[in-house]
C-alpha cells in the first residue's frame, strides 16, 4: 500500500509543477499590466511600481523568483490590496471556505451514499421513485440558482434561517450555503450509490455470501458496499472541484468572507499574484483529492493494488 | 427413490416448479422435479445447459433472482423450506445445507481475505470469536489440501488458481459439518486435471463424513466418477434415474443414451466424428402437449409427440419417462 | 447506419413516462420562449411606474410581475431564456465540433498520436472549467467572444472520449479499408466515412452536454463574466433578482424558475435517451 502511495505522489508533483509554470506564463500572457486599469500614471511612478513589484525584470527571473517564494510560501504581494501580500489574504479567507466546502463535501457523502443504498435496497418502491426523482431535480438545479431560493423560502418568508451575512463560530449563517453547496453532488453521489449498489447485488459473490446464511445486513455492509461505492470514488475529484465552483457564488451571495472572490476579482483586476496564488491553491487541492481517491481504490478493491 | 420422500431424506423435492417473469411473459426453467436424497448418499443430477438443474437447486436455498416464481415442496431433513423467510432460512443455510458455485473467481468477494470469507461462517453460525474462527479456517483450508494454508488465508481470491478457490469454497461449505453439499458444476471452470483432483477431493470428504451430495453437472464423466445414483433431466423434467452403475450399463431413456455416447472414451475405438447430439436443448419457451425430447429423438413416434411421458418407477429402484425404454 | 435501430430506440424513450413528460415540458418551455412575448402587451424597456416590484397577476397584465424599474417580468424572462437557449445550442454545436474532430483523430490514427491526446484529455479532465475562464479573463478581460469559445469546451472532453471509443470500433470495419484502398486521404476517410458512422450515440450525449452549457453559461453570467450588457442571460436575471429578494422576489423566483424547469426537463430527457440508447446496444 505504502509504495503505491508513493508512486501516485512521485506522478503528483511533477503535474503541480507544470500546472505552476504553465499559470504563471499564462498570466503574465496578457497583455497590459495590473495597474492599466487605474488613472494614468505618470512614467516616473509607474516605473517605480513596477521596479517594486519585480515587473521590470526578465520575465524568466521573475518566474524564478516567484518558485523561490513558493518554497517558502510566499506568493508575493498582492497587487491589488496594496497593503497585504497573498498569503495574508488567503491565510484570512481560507478558514471560512475550507469550512464551507468541507461541511457541504461530508454532508453529501454521509447522506447520498445511505440514500442510494436505500434506494437500490428497495428497488421499484416508492421510496426507490421518490429518491430517483429528488435525485434528478438536485443534479439539474445549480447552487447558485439553488441558494437564493432556499434563501427566499427559509430566510425570508419563513424566518427560520439569516438570509445572508456571517458571523464567526455562529452555525445559523452557515446552514444554507452548504445546503445549497451540498445538494447537487449528493444528488449525484447517491445516484451513483444507487447504481453501483444494483450492479453489485447481481454479481456471483453475493449470491455466495447470502448462501452463506449470512444475514442481508452483513452482506450489504462487508459484501456488497466496498465494491458499489467505486463509482462514487471515482466522482470525489469532481465533487471537490464542483464544491469549489460553487463556492465562487454561494460565498458571493451570502456574504460570507471567504476566498472565493479572490479568484474571481483577481482575474478582473488582473491581480496577476493573487490568481496565481488561488490557482495554485486549488490545483494542490484537487491534487490531493486525486492522491486521496487513489488510495481510496486500492482500498475498496485490492486487486488495483498489484497493478503496475 | 419416491417423490413423497420418507422422513429420513435429507432432502426432498416435491413437485418443484420454477418459472421467471421476463417482460410480461413467464419462462419455465423447472418444470417438475421430485427426487430425494438420503444421508450419506450422492447423487448426480446431468443434463444440458438450460434444463434447470442449477435453477431446482437454487430454489432449495433460496436464492433465486426477486422475479422468479417457484412453487412445490423442498423439504430439507424433514422441514419444508421452500418459501420461508431468510431469517429462518438463515439457520440451516450455509451450516447444514451448502452449495459450492461453478465459477470459483466470481463467487469470491474479490475485496475480502480468503480467511475472512471462511471465518465469518463460523462467527455467524457458531458464534465464534474471530480468532477461533480464523484457526477453525486453518484447519479447513488443510482439509481441502491447499498448501501453505497460513498464508492463503491472508490472501484475496484473485491471487489464487481456480482449483485452490475452488477448494476454498468447498472447504467454506464444510466448516459447519453440514448434512448436504450442493455442488453447481464444480469442475466446470477448471482445467482436466484439477477436475479430477477435485473431483477426488470431494470423494475422501465424503467417505470421511459421511455427508449427502447433490452433484450438479453438464458432464457424465465427472458425476460418474463420485456418485451413487444419477437423475437425467432434460427441459425442466427428470426423464430417468437410476444407480450410476446401472445406468451407465444399460441406460433406458433415449436421451441418456445419447448422453453416455458423447461421453470421451479413451478406452473405445476410435471414430471418424465425435458424436453430439443433433439440434440443440429445448429452450424454456412454451412446449407443446407431447415428449419435450420428440423433435430430437430417433426413437420418437406419433404418441410421443402427443402424451408427454410420466415418470414411473420402475425395476431396481429406478424411474423412467419414456413411451419407448430401450 | 440502418433505421431500424433508430426506431426500437425511438420505441424504447417513448415507453418511458419521464423522458416524454420532459419532452412535452422542454417542447412547451421553447414555444413560450420563442412565441410568449407576442402574446403579452408589455415590451422589454417600458417601466411601468405605477406597478413596480409587482407580484404577477392578470390585472395589470404583468404576468410575471415586475422588476424594481417596473419593467415587465414575464417579457424579460423569455428573453433572457432565448439568450440562453441560443448560448446552449451554438456552444453545443461548438462542443459537438470539436469534440467529434478530436476524438476522430485520435480514434482513427491511433498509436503515439492517440496516445498523446488521450493524456491530454485525462490532464485536461481534472481541471475545473472555471480555472480557464479566469485565464481568458486575466488575458481577454469581459471579452464576449473569448468567453464564448470556453463555454463551447463544456463538455467536449466526455464527446471526444466517446467518439474515440465508437471510431476505435469502426476502425476495422470493411468499409473503411475499402475507402483506404481507394486511395482516399486520411482527412477525407475521417470526415465521410468515420464521423456519419459514430455520430449516433453522440447526439444523445450532446442533448446532455446542452444542459451543462446552459448551467455554465447561466454561472458565468451571474458572476459577471458572462453575456454582457445589453443582452441579459437567464443567469443575468438571476443574479439582479438575488440581490433584490428581499423586495422584489419574483425577480428571482421567474427567471429562476424558469432556469430549473429547462435544465430539468432537458436533463430528464437526456437520461431517457441514453437509457434507450442503452438498452438498444445491450440487445
Amino acid at each position: 500500500m505504502l509504495h503505491y502511495f508513493l508512486r501516485r505522489l512521485a506522478g503528483a508533483i511533477p503535474t503541480l509543477f507544470i500546472i505552476v509554470t504553465l499559470s504563471f506564463f499564462l498570466v503574465r500572457a496578457a497583455p497590459g499590466g495590473p495597474f492599466d486599469q487605474e488613472q494614468a500614471l505618470p512614467a516616473e511612478i509607474s516605473a517605480n511600481l513596477q521596479r517594486a513589484y519585480g515587473l521590470d525584470q526578465p520575465v524568466w527571473r521573475q518566474y524564478l523568483r516567484y518558485l523561490e517564494g513558493i518554497v517558502h510560501g510566499d506568493f508575493g504581494p498582492s497587487f491589488r490590496y496594496k497593503d497585504f501580500t497573498v498569503t495574508e489574504l488567503i491565510a484570512q479567507g481560507l478558514p471560512v471556505t475550507f469550512e464551507l466546502g468541507t461541511l457541504a463535501l461530508a454532508i453529501a457523502i454521509l447522506i447520498g451514499i445511505p440514500l442510494g443504498a436505500l434506494a437500490a435496497l428497495h428497488r421499484q418502491s416508492a421510496l426507490d421513485y421518490l429518491a430517483v426523482s429528488l435525485v434528478a431535480l438536485g443534479i439539474a438545479i445549480p447552487s447558485f440558482v439553488l441558494l437564493p431560493l432556499l434563501a427566499l423560502m427559509f430566510g425570508i418568508y419563513l424566518h427560520w434561517l439569516p438570509v445572508a451575512g456571517w458571523e464567526a463560530g455562529s452555525a445559523r449563517h452557515l446552514v444554507l450555503p452548504v445546503a445549497a453547496l451540498s445538494i447537487p453532488p449528493l444528488a449525484y453521489i447517491a445516484r451513483l450509490t444507487r447504481g453501483g449498489m444494483l450492479d453489485v447485488l447481481g454479481s456471483p459473490f453475493i449470491r455466495t455470501a447470502l448462501g452463506k446464511g449470512l444475514p442481508l445486513t452483513t452482506v450489504i455492509a462487508r459484501h456488497a458496499l466496498r465494491p458499489a461505492l467505486v463509482p462514487v470514488a471515482g466522482y470525489l475529484a469532481p465533487a471537490v472541484a464542483s464544491i469549489m465552483t460553487g463556492s465562487l457564488v454561494v460565498e458571493s451571495i451570502a456574504g460570507l468572507p471567504g476566498i472565493g472572490r479572490y479568484l474571481v476579482q483577481g482575474a478582473v483586476n488582473r491581480d496577476y499574484t493573487l490568481v496565481l496564488g488561488m490557482v495554485i491553491l486549488y490545483s494542490a487541492l484537487l491534487i490531493a483529492m486525486g492522491l486521496i481517491v487513489d488510495l481510496l481504490y486500492a482500498w475498496l478493491d485490492p486487486r488495483v493494488r498489484f497493478e503496475r | 427413490m419416491s417423490a413423497a420422500g420418507t422422513p429420513t431424506a435429507t432432502l426432498a423435492l416435491g413437485s418443484l416448479r420454477v418459472s421467471f417473469e421476463r417482460g410480461g411473459a413467464s419462462v419455465e426453467a423447472v418444470r417438475e422435479v421430485s427426487l430425494a436424497i438420503r444421508a450419506g448418499e450422492v447423487l448426480g443430477v446431468v443434463g444440458e445447459s438450460g434444463a434447470g438443474k442449477t435453477q431446482a437447486f437454487m430454489a432449495t436455498m433460496g436464492l433465486l433472482p426477486p422475479n422468479a416464481r417457484a412453487s412445490g415442496s423442498v423439504r430439507f431433513e424433514g422441514e419444508e423450506i421452500l418459501g420461508s423467510a431468510p431469517r429462518s432460512l438463515n439457520r440451516v443455510r450455509g451450516s447444514k445445507l451448502t452449495m459450492v458455485f461453478q465459477d470459483p473467481l466470481t463467487s469470491l468477494t474479490p475485496h475480502l481475505k480468503i480467511g475472512v470469507q471462511l471465518a465469518e461462517v463460523l462467527v455467524h453460525h457458531r458464534g465464534s470469536t474471530w480468532a477461533s474462527a480464523e484457526r477453525a479456517a486453518l484447519s479447513a483450508l488443510e482439509r481441502v489440501r491447499v498448501p501453505q494454508a497460513q498464508r492463503r488465508l491472508e490472501q484475496y481470491p484473485h491471487e489464487l488458481s481456480g482449483g485452490m478457490r475452488q477448494r476454498v469454497m468447498i472447504g467454506m461449505s464444510l466448516l459447519c459439518e453440514p448434512s448436504l453439499l450442493i455442488a453447481d458444476e464444480p469442475t466446470s471452470a477448471l482445467d482436466v486435471t484439477v477436475q479430477a483432483q477435485i473431483i477426488d477431493l470431494l470423494r475422501s470428504l465424503r467417505l470421511d463424513s459421511g455427508l449427502s451430495i447433490a452433484l450438479v453437472s453438464h458432464d457424465l464423466g465427472v458425476v460418474a466418477g463420485l456418485a451413487d445414483r444419477v437423475a437425467v433431466m432434460y427441459a425442466g423434467r427428470i426423464v430417468e434415474s437410476a444407480g450410476t452403475a446401472q445406468l451407465l450399463r444399460g441406460p433406458r431413456h433415449p436421451y441418456t443414451a445419447l448422453l453416455l455416447q458423447c461421453v470421451p472414451n479413451l478406452r473405445a475405438p476410435r471414430r471418424a466424428r465425435m458424436p453430439s447430439l443433433p439440434g440443440s436443448a429445448s429452450s424454456a419457451a412454451p412446449l407443446g402437449p407431447g415428449c419435450a425430447f420428440a423433435p430430437r429423438c430417433p426413437r420418437a413416434s406419433d404418441r410421443c409427440r402427443a402424451e408427454r411421458p410420466e415418470l414411473r418407477a420402475i425395476e431396481h429402484a429406478a424411474e423412467l419417462a419414456c413411451h419407448h425404454p430401450i | 447506419m440502418s433505421s431500424a435501430p433508430w426506431r426500437e430506440a425511438a420505441r424504447a424513450l417513448f415507453a418511458n413516462p419521464g423522458a416524454l413528460v420532459a419532452l412535452i415540458v422542454l417542447a412547451l418551455l421553447i414555444a413560450a420562449a420563442l412565441f410568449g412575448p407576442a402574446l403579452n402587451p408589455n415590451d422589454l424597456e417600458t417601466l411601468d411606474w405605477r406597478h413596480v416590484a409587482a407580484n404577477p397577476g392578470l390585472a395589470h397584465a404583468h404576468w410575471f410581475g415586475t422588476d424594481r424599474l417596473g419593467r415587465d417580468l414575464f417579457v424579460r424572462t423569455l428573453a433572457g431564456a432565448r439568450v440562453s437557449m441560443a448560448v446552449g445550442l451554438v456552444a453545443g454545436a461548438v462542443s459537438l465540433g470539436l469534440g467529434l474532430a478530436f476524438g476522430a483523430v485520435a480514434g482513427y490514427v491511433g498509436g503515439r498520436t492517440d496516445d498523446l491526446m488521450m493524456r491530454f484529455i485525462e490532464i485536461m479532465s481534472g481541471l475545473p472549467l472555471i480555472f480557464f475562464v479566469i485565464f481568458m479573463t486575466v488575458i481577454f478581460g469581459r471579452n464576449q467572444l473569448a468567453l464564448f469559445l470556453v463555454i463551447g469546451a463544456v463538455g467536449w472532453l466526455t464527446t471526444a472520449r466517446i467518439v474515440r471509443g465508437q471510431t476505435l470500433s469502426i476502425r476495422r470495419q470493411e468499409f473503411i479499408e475499402a475507402a483506404v484502398a481507394s486511395g482516399a486521404g486520411t482527412p477525407r476517410i475521417i470526415l465521410r466515412h468515420v464521423v456519419p458512422n459514430v455520430i449516433g450515440p453522440v447526439i444523445v450525449y450532446a442533448t446532455l452536454t446542452v444542459p451543462q452549457i446552459i448551467l455554465f453559461e447561466s454561472f458565468l453570467s451571474f458572476l459577471g463574466l458572462g453575456v454582457q450588457e445589453p443582452s441579459a442571460s437567464l443567469g443575468t436575471l438571476i443574479a439582479e433578482g438575488a440581490g433584490e429578494m428581499e423586495a422584489a422576489p419574483w425577480m428571482l423566483l421567474a427567471p429562476g424558475l424558469f432556469l430549473v424547469a429547462l435544465l430539468v426537463a432537458l436533463n430528464v430527457f437526456g437520461d431517457g435517451l441514453r437509457d434507450a440508447l442503452d438498452s438498444r446496444e445491450r440487445r
